[in-house]
């Protein structure tokens, strides 16, 4: 971890109170995808944790929902602001258990962490295949980007009103993976767990205090012992998540 | 040169500046940042006699200038502490530290203050009397006279160390509480602990911390903790480390005027990793503007007389 100050090079809205947020700055510190990075709001005692979607040697992508007041202020920010972030936070997927053919499944804002990771296992030469769900199609993002990865791509929508109707579960049956990679909501974490034949990994999220592993804020308790969803996780292993 | 150190009981600090228990950890995430040796001290996360899990997520909420936690105590229980922990501590660490000690039962807390005791790196055990957080024990500890005394007095009986006993301002009188503590033998008193409050979720209509309340600390609780310890100064003749809502060298002074020998800093740590390595480099030059030779004279300076 370190403390970093970056530009905002430019930001958009990419899908219903989804926003996509370009930033400049030193990520010599960023070594993992699945990792996050927390963000101080002028005004806002809290940082805001939210995580990495993407980044090379000057820059890093965050993909984030306009929730509350926290990223309601980050959303109305312009290019050329500076912003001053605690980066290379968290602890992020292992891409050396992959095997040759892992599946990524992504649920709403769940979604961004899986993007550096399915550039990573691509460019290990690893054959991907991601399943992204989303509530309806206004909030469908990021189908094309990670097509353009070569990555092979299935999309649901809990209403039908895009791709195959149902959940990310409904979706992956017959897509044949040695491993798997997951982030997105509670529920469909543990319906992912529960449909998932092989081993894998899960990326959790939970309000926090710091981030960076001091305060105790995000603890939960997992087969092997106590751990900081900010520190030891937020990425865990199937085998030691207890619901 | 401005001459920054002060005294606690005979304990000798560099500066007055001290991280507050359970937003420090055991030091090594900050040596991670900065060489934490620049501290006065700090208090190292509560310890109770068996590891515990604490209280369910969420255990943070944010307010305006502050937030709330509920953690309920979490640390791996005094062995552990001993065993794995404090070791570790010691090689980013090399003054004295300050154990932070919690309990549900008066045996609790003497089995825990003895077997500290007997740590040579520990300079001065803080007796939690004051965590909102838990029940059966914690504050309920702090908030009569007599039981605070009962506690100062067992701990008294099983420690050579410096014993300070962290006060919940969560009480109608505090004064007497402070002087119970002092009557029954305390080297110090500590001070404040949180101020129990409550945030409600709008969407959910339900509170947003999963044990309903928690404390509530950061910048917006300056004023009450700075204005507890002037009140404790002027009933009490041992030293108060003073505590809640400092986030700068201009705090620490304005909080040591009031009557803190000493000074620690707590949530700040959460939201700037380098706050409290800021305020040490940034005190030289605040004495200096306000014309304090010397940090150790102006204790208590704001009191009459």
């Amino acid at each position: 971890m370190k403390q970093a100050f970056f530009k905002i090079l430019s930001q958009a809205c990419i899908a219903k109170d989804v926003m996509k947020m370009v930033l400049g700055g030193d990520t010599s510190e960023i070594r993992v995808s699945g990792g996050f990075v927390n963000i101080k709001i002028d005004g806002l005692f809290l940082r805001r944790p939210i995580s990495v979607c993407d980044y090379d040697d000057n820059t890093l992508t965050l993909i984030y929902k306009i929730v509350g007041k926290g990223t309601e202020a980050l959303a109305k920010m312009e290019a050329g602001t500076e912003l001053d972030l605690l980066v290379g936070l968290g602890n992020g997927y292992d891409l050396s258990k992959s095997g040759d053919a892992p599946l990524l499944i992504g649920g709403g804002v769940g979604v961004p962490p899986l993007y550096k990771l399915a550039r990573q296992l691509i460019a290990m030469g690893k054959r991907v295949s991601v399943v992204l769900g989303f509530n309806s199609k206004c909030d469908v993002f990021y189908e094309d980007e990670f097509r353009a990865l070569g990555a092979e791509v299935r999309v649901t929508t809990a209403d039908g009103s895009y791709g195959t109707k149902g959940f990310v579960t409904d979706a992956m049956g017959d897509i044949d993976y040695t491993y798997f990679y997951t982030c997105g909501p509670e529920p469909m974490l543990k319906a992912v767990h529960k449909a998932t034949k092989t081993s894998g990994q899960m990326s959790f999220e939970e309000r926090m205090g710091c981030g960076f592993g001091a305060c105790m804020g995000c603890s939960c308790k997992t087969l092997t012992g106590y751990k900081r969803i900010c520190k030891e996780g937020p990425v865990m292993e199937k085998e030691e998540i207890l619901w | 040169m401005v001459n920054t150190k002060v005294s606690l009981s005979g304990l000798i600090l560099d500066n007055p500046v001290l991280c507050a228990s359970g937003t420090f950890g055991y030091g090594y995430e900050f040596a991670e940042l900065y060489d934490i040796n620049c501290l006065g001290s700090f208090s190292f996360k509560g310890t109770t006699k068996e590891p515990r899990f604490g209280n369910p997520t969420p255990r943070i909420a944010e307010c305006p200038m502050g937030m709330i936690n509920s953690v309920g105590l979490q640390n791996p229980g005094v062995e552990k502490v001993i065993s794995e922990e404090l070791p570790r501590l010691r090689r980013v660490f090399h003054k004295p530290v300050i154990a932070n000690i919690g309990g549900f039962t008066f045996e609790e807390y003497t089995e825990v203050a003895s077997l500290l005791d007997k740590e040579e790196g520990v300079g001065l055990l803080e007796i939690n009397i004051s965590c909102p957080n838990v029940h059966g024990g914690g504050m309920g500890f702090g908030t009569s006279a007599q039981t605070a005394a009962e506690v100062t007095r067992r701990v008294k009986a099983v420690t050579k160390k410096p014993v300070y006993i962290k006060l919940t301002p969560n009480v109608t009188d505090i004064v007497s509480i402070a002087k119970a503590c002092e009557d029954a033998g305390a080297d110090g008193i500590s001070m404040i602990n949180t101020l129990l409050g409550m945030r409600i979720d709008l969407k959910r209509k339900k509170p947003i911390i999963a044990n309903k309340m928690g404390g509530f600390s950061g910048p917006a609780i300056f004023p009450v903790a700075l204005r507890m310890i002037y009140q404790v100064y002027e009933a009490v003749k041992i030293p108060i480390i003073g505590m809640g809502g400092v986030t700068s060298a201009e705090d620490v002074i304005e909080m040591m005027l009031a009557g803190a020998s000493a000074v620690q800093i707590g949530a700040q740590n959460l939201v700037n990793p380098y706050a409290a390595k800021e305020i040490v480099e940034a005190l030289p030059s605040v004495m200096e503007k306000y014309g304090i030779e010397n940090l150790a004279s102006i204790i208590g300076g704001a009191h009459n007389g």
